[in-house]
């Protein structure tokens, strides 16, 4: 027996360890990189086994506004070729009330409900709030993906999503593009999507007079501002290369356009129309019509939409185990919007838990059509000098900012669950209003707060 | 602190040649995970975490092996090597891990100038190491010799995957590296369950398939794993006290098989080339490697040099005993 670490005898035989370390490694991972990566997604993919992940979102916003609760069931089957099939059912139940658009006013306002069969009011100074939001949405999507070789992967899906006055279906397909050993991904993909609306009482007419149930002639005036159900198509195309820069980190860049045409206005919205007449009475007060009654439009918007957004991902694995994840994401569309977002989490690894806070910033200019309201003197007793016009908020000129964290736990038998709680504080600016509406707050903030349950098996 | 042993349950599917199920004890704040496979005596140490994942990495790891084992065993006449050692010349497609390892033998093959050979079992028919003195004639050796050579095995790419042909009267074996690939295996599929528990850093795992060890790093104190290594002696009574922090160790011997005669010791170490035993192979190579299946190759590979054996791995740069 001898124990010898380097042998003093010299004969000429060829260096081979390395190339056997290197070849026994390919064999048994079929290669370093996809543990790596695995463990940067986070995910398993044990073949002939389901995945399942039950969630239930609860969101809800200050003042009582909308409260939602979503169940989310999911569950991907992983095939021994690497196939992989996965259903999404999400039930979303939404409560509360939303702004309708309408500015606050210093009388008590009187809206027709959107069904046209009842009215609500507002009292002074109140920001209008439709209290008619009410819906259930069910939804599921399935999704396929496969290998084609070594080097291509294919995914295709289907979704489908059905709300009480909506109907969504939609279509996607998508091509990946391995190069490098894997290092460097191309992704392709396009998808369809076809929603019709069918509100109760039909869509309304647009930049037509909201009818008053005050009004004699009501039935008539309603139904003269409303059609019949209507529909849009969104076609999206998205390219991206995800490079990964070395066995710890990668960077993503995404480039997607989005086409969207027909009915892209919200049948929800309205704008008031105010007296600018400065040496009235009413300067800033509602106008109102020959019977008394304000004057509240229907919001018309484009029927085509254009936007392309650029997002940037780096991901990188720190200490091993903990996880870093900034994002930035540019959009641009025709209507004059810009926004920004900068979202960035870390993951803190603690055994078997993490622990991972997350911090999302969002800004927006406002919308070329964006107006908060209407002067009179613009909407011109019924010829408007304009032709679209959305008081939406979504639209205005807006910032947000999101503080959220998320606890997660692996269970010893391989399950996990998570909670996951947001904080959204959201504020608008825009154009300020004169005479009687300087004294109303015409961009009051938003709050809302998030909570979620995950298990996963 | 000692709980009583364990048996796991393992569902028949998983366990196709019906070996008994593997059991689990605390003791010495380790996890003693031990099962039968490949005529060996299979153990893990696990420390640093519960019970449930204990269990998780145990099933895991024996449900591998027992694939692996049942999958490419020479003993059996259902699976995918006798499918293959009786294809008769014909085209036999070959799923993608059996070409992956035939990939594996090729480079071995190539990197040994021929001497790790998978189709060399058929010398097994004339030599029968016995302990007697039965050595096969010259004449023998001749006539076996033709359906020896990996590089008479075609294999091609076909449109519907890789087929393999290998010649009539040839036969392949992958028993030479079946118990490291196991090794390699369990511990890759260990640690995946590990990362995906995110307890890669607070549970530690040493794996000794019958001497075959690898282990995820030195134990949480930063010390090295200690092991009782039976197929390494370290005396002629004892076995050796192995140690090991980072990677596998392999070990290739002869321990009682082989044939004297007129005091020539014919180790059961043959070289496919010549069809005779390699005189002057070590009792035992014990090699430290990255991984099992490459500390194996460079063990097999040293006794198939027989003398040269300390010089082969000299040159290898790597650390090794060798019991002559």
């Amino acid at each position: 027996m001898q124990l010898t670490d380097k042998s003093t005898q010299k004969k000429s035989f060829k260096k081979i360890a390395p190339s056997l370390a290197a070849a026994s490694c390919a064999l048994v991972a079929g290669s370093g990189l996809l543990m790596t990566e695995n463990a940067l997604a986070g995910e398993s993919s044990s073949p002939g086994a389901w995945d399942f992940e039950v969630a239930t979102l609860l969101y809800t916003e200050s003042d009582d506004r909308v409260q939602a609760v979503e169940p989310i069931f999911s569950a991907t089957r992983n095939f021994e070729d690497g196939e992989k099939l996965n259903f999404k059912l999400t039930f979303d139940t939404l409560t509360g009330a939303s702004p309708n658009g309408a500015t606050p006013s210093d009388q008590v306002q009187t809206f027709t409900r959107p069904s046209g069969n009842d009215s609500y009011d507002v009292r002074a100074s109140d920001s209008p709030l439709d209290d008619t939001f009410r819906d259930t949405r069910g939804s599921l999507a399935v999704n396929w993906s496969a290998p084609i070789d070594r080097e291509w992967e294919y995914s295709t899906g289907g979704y489908f999503s059905k709300e009480y006055d909506y109907l969504s279906l939609g279509f996607n397909g998508g091509l990946t593009r391995y190069f490098n050993q894997k290092n460097t991904t191309l992704n392709m993909g396009i998808s369809l999507a076809n929603d019709m609306i069918d509100p109760v009482g039909g869509t309304p007419v647009a930049l037509s007079e909201m009818a008053h149930q005050s009004s004699g002639n009501f039935s008539n005036e309603f139904a003269a501002s409303r059609s019949s159900d209507d529909s849009k198509t969104v076609f999206d195309v998205l390219v991206g290369v995800t490079q990964v820069i070395d066995k710890d980190s990668l960077f993503q860049v995404n480039y997607g356009a989005s086409m969207s045409n027909g009915y892209l206005t919200d049948p929800f919205k309205m704008l008031s129309v105010i007296d600018d007449n400065a040496s009235g009475t009413n300067f800033g007060g509602n106008a109102t019509d020959a019977n008394g009654n304000n004057i509240y439009l229907y919001e018309a918007r484009p029927d085509s939409r254009l936007k392309h957004t650029l997002f940037f991902q780096y991901k990188r694995y720190v200490n091993d185990g903990d996880v870093l994840d900034a994002s930035y994401r540019f959009l641009t569309d025709d209507w004059g919007i810009n926004s920004h977002t900068l979202d960035f989490k870390y993951r803190f690894a603690m055994g078997s838990s993490y622990l991972e806070p997350h911090v999302r910033y969002y800004m927006q200019n406002e919308a070329d059509f964006y107006k908060r309201f209407v002067n009179a003197s613009d909407y011109n007793s019924g010829t408007p000098n304009f032709s679209e016009a959305s008081a939406d908020e979504r639209l205005s000129e807006m910032s947000a900012t999101t503080l959220g964290l998320k606890y997660g736990h692996a269970l010893a038998n391989g399950h996990e669950f998570s909670i996951r709680g947001e904080y959204y504080m959201q504020t608008h600016d825009g154009e300020s209003g004169y005479g009687k509406l300087a004294s109303q707050d015409l961009y009051p903030g938003s709050d809302a707060m998030m909570l979620q349950f995950t298990y996963s098996f | 602190m000692r709980k009583p042993n364990t048996s796991l349950q393992i569902e028949p599917a998983h366990n196709p040649a019906c070996h008994p199920p593997p059991s689990l004890i605390f003791e010495n704040n380790l996890w003693r995970g031990s099962f039968k496979a490949m005529a060996s005596d299979c153990e893990l140490l696990i420390e640093g975490c519960q019970q449930a994942l204990a269990e998780q990495l145990l099933r895991a790891a024996a449900i591998e092996t027992w694939r692996i084992e049942y999958k490419y065993s020479r003993y059996r006449s259902d699976n995918v090597m006798a499918a293959i050692n009786q294809s008769d010349g014909k085209d036999l497609s070959v799923d993608s891990e059996t070409n992956a390892l035939f990939d594996f033998a090729d480079q071995c093959y190539q990197l040994s100038d021929g001497l790790f050979d998978i189709s060399s079992g058929v010398l097994r028919k004339i030599w029968h190491f016995d302990g007697s003195d039965n050595i096969p004639s010259e004449n023998e050796i001749a006539k076996i010799l033709p359906d020896i050579g990996w590089s008479k095995v075609l294999r091609k790419t076909r449109e519907d995957g890789i087929s393999i042909s290998l010649p009539s009267g040839m036969e392949l074996d992958l028993g030479g590296l079946g118990k490291e690939y196991a090794v390699d295996r369990s511990l890759f599929l260990m640690l995946n369950i590990l990362v995906k528990a995110h307890q890669a850093d607070t549970c530690r795992l040493l794996i000794n398939y019958g001497g075959d060890l690898a282990c995820s790093g030195p134990r949480l104190n930063r010390s090295p794993w200690h092991i009782a290594v039976e197929s390494i002696k370290a005396s002629n009574k004892a076995s050796a006290d192995v140690r090991l922090s980072k990677g596998a160790i392999a070990t290739s011997g002869d321990a009682n098989r082989y044939l004297l005669k007129d005091g020539v010791r014919y180790s059961h170490v043959l070289n496919p080339k010549t069809g005779c035993s390699v005189t002057d192979a070590p009792h035992s190579v014990s090699v430290y490697g990255a991984t099992c299946m490459q500390a194996g190759m460079l063990s097999t590979i040293a006794s198939l040099y027989g003398k040269d054996a300390e010089a082969f791995l000299a040159a290898q740069e790597v650390e090794y005993w060798i019991q002559r």
